[in-house]
């Protein structure tokens, strides 16, 4: 397997050195980018992030990274979402007042509403859905990830949901459609679960698509 | 399924891993980068270093070994130790540490702990809470010496059976406890659940809460206090300090309320693996972390 290009995506929300570490580790060649030429020339696209929606969606708008990261979408690129870069996928969330997202998924982004604590923090089990056969290729049953957010995406197309996980009632925890993945959890901070998905996505990825 | 999480702490002098038995006479047990990826290894939900001479040395922010770290270890990695201002939370946090510890710096300047949750989240803000026993409140059961193999050694069973029955009342528990700052050597006057309820409102996003009295002495956490800041705050509360058995850990998690326990020396010097804490915690129908042995 060639290691793939793979371009992190950097519009200024969060740290994404353990991003690109545990993608290194799950066997590809990292770079990390904040041009969207880089993006438009990227073999595979992972979109990670922390922090609010509305900041990020408008930092993806501003540097053009949003346009290019949907136009390496739509051209069938292996795109990976991690956190921030799930709900960004969606048409708009609640958080900061309805901002639109990237509109790659229909559907929106709402605040948890669990009955527990919010943000819903620490390890939690999977059930995977059909379309996250490919995601969950190779990992133990049950599997838990780590988690750490306060919104959660509910998608117009119920079949995009590759997992949920229960906190409080049903969460999506993962989508999936064609060339694009996108998980709410952290699968870098995941351990050996979290490693095999990377790695899963990685020979995707390698595959070219 | 939520799960309780099991948290070796490293505690880091100068690079290496110590552990202090009541904050004195530190041993040394290794490398923190490579004992933090063994730990991961084997199944550790997260990880605490502290630098426990950071606060009364000045020694600088540890922020090589949290780059170090995020090389290594794909589990949570908490770091605290004279963490004095946002600048330093923000080195630390760059450098790839998901969350700090706060302990003396906030009880100085309560308004550290806010500003940092609106600027970096309050999921990645922990106030550490080392609390004493206040002498002449009402003690619980502290028997030391006694082999810890899971007796019943519940303080809360003893002095608070009689009133604990009413939530209200267990609220505010009869016995008090006084925090420490600097490593525990001073004494702040400060009441310990007072300081857990105002740190949760200024944006806490957990608590660190460890016992001064049982810290060091393998005879499990003080169930009643890390019970009495778990009923009092609506964050997750990890509990510390004086873990010597399995059992202390369920202790902690059951009778203590404790949504994370914490352990040092019997994980460092091999007692018990993570491993087989975590059957025993499951055996005993915790909800812990899933994790195939050969993964």
């Amino acid at each position: 397997m060639t290691a793939p290009r793979l371009v992190v995506v950097d519009y200024g929300m969060g740290n994404l050195a353990s991003v690109a570490k545990a993608l290194e580790r799950a066997g590809a060649a990292v770079t990390v980018s904040d041009t969207p030429e880089a993006v438009r020339a990227a073999g595979a696209v992972v979109l990670p992030g922390v922090g609010a929606f509305r900041d990020a969606a408008a930092r993806l708008d501003a540097s053009g990274l949003g346009a290019a990261v949907v136009e390496r979408i739509t051209a069938g690129v292996p795109f990976l979402g991690v956190c921030l870069g799930l709900q960004l996928l969606f048409e708009s969330s609640a958080e900061g007042g309805r901002r639109p997202g990237l509109g790659v998924l229909r559907g929106t982004v709402e605040r948890l509403e669990t009955g527990l604590k919010v943000p819903h923090i620490g390890w939690n089990t999977l059930e995977w859905r059909p379309a996250g056969a490919g995601m969950a290729a190779g990992l133990p049953a049950p599997a838990a990830v780590y988690f750490v957010h306060s919104y959660a995406a509910v998608p117009a197309d119920r079949g995009v949901v590759a997992a949920v996980t229960d906190y409080g009632g049903p969460h999506v925890a993962a989508v999936a459609r064609d060339n694009v993945w996108a998980v709410q959890f952290h699968p870098e901070k995941s351990s050996a679960v979290g490693l095999r998905l990377l790695r899963n996505f990685v020979t995707v990825a390698a595959r070219g698509g | 399924m939520h799960c309780k999480r099991i948290i070796p702490c490293l505690d880091v002098r100068e690079g290496r891993v110590v552990k202090g038995v009541n904050f004195v006479g530190l041993r040394d047990a290794g490398d923190p980068v490579e004992l933090a990826a063994r730990y991961d290894a084997e199944g550790a939900d997260e990880l605490v270093f502290l630098d426990i001479t950071a606060s009364h040395e000045r020694r600088e922010i540890i922020t090589d070994l949290a780059a170090r770290c995020a090389e290594q270890v794909f589990i949570p990695f908490t770091i605290g130790g004279g963490l004095a201002s946002e600048e330093d939370v923000r080195a630390i946090l760059a450098a790839g540490a998901d969350k700090v510890t706060m302990n003396t710096a906030a009880v100085k300047d309560p308004g550290l702990v806010r500003r940092c949750a609106e600027r970096f989240g309050s999921q990645c803000v922990v106030v550490a809470i080392d609390a004493k026993r206040v002498a002449g409140t009402t003690a619980g059961a502290s028997p030391r010496g006694e082999q810890g193999a899971g007796g019943e050694e519940g303080p809360g069973g003893k002095e608070g059976a009689g009133a604990a029955q009413g939530a209200d009342e267990e609220r505010r528990p009869a016995s008090r406890w006084e925090v420490y700052v600097h490593g525990g050597r001073t004494p702040t006057g400060i009441d310990a659940l007072e300081w857990a309820v105002r740190a949760a409102e200024l944006g806490a996003g957990e608590f660190m809460l460890t016992s001064m009295d049982r810290d060091g002495t393998l005879d499990g956490y003080d169930l009643e206090l890390t019970r009495a800041v778990a009923r009092a705050v609506d964050v997750p509360v990890i509990a510390s300090g004086g873990v010597g058995t399995l059992e202390h850990l369920a202790q902690g998690l059951t009778e203590g309320e404790a949504d994370a326990v914490l352990a040092a020396s019997i994980f460092h010097y091999g007692t018990y693996s993570i491993a087989e804490a975590r059957r025993f915690l499951a055996a005993r129908g915790i909800p812990v972390r899933p994790v195939q042995d050969a993964a």
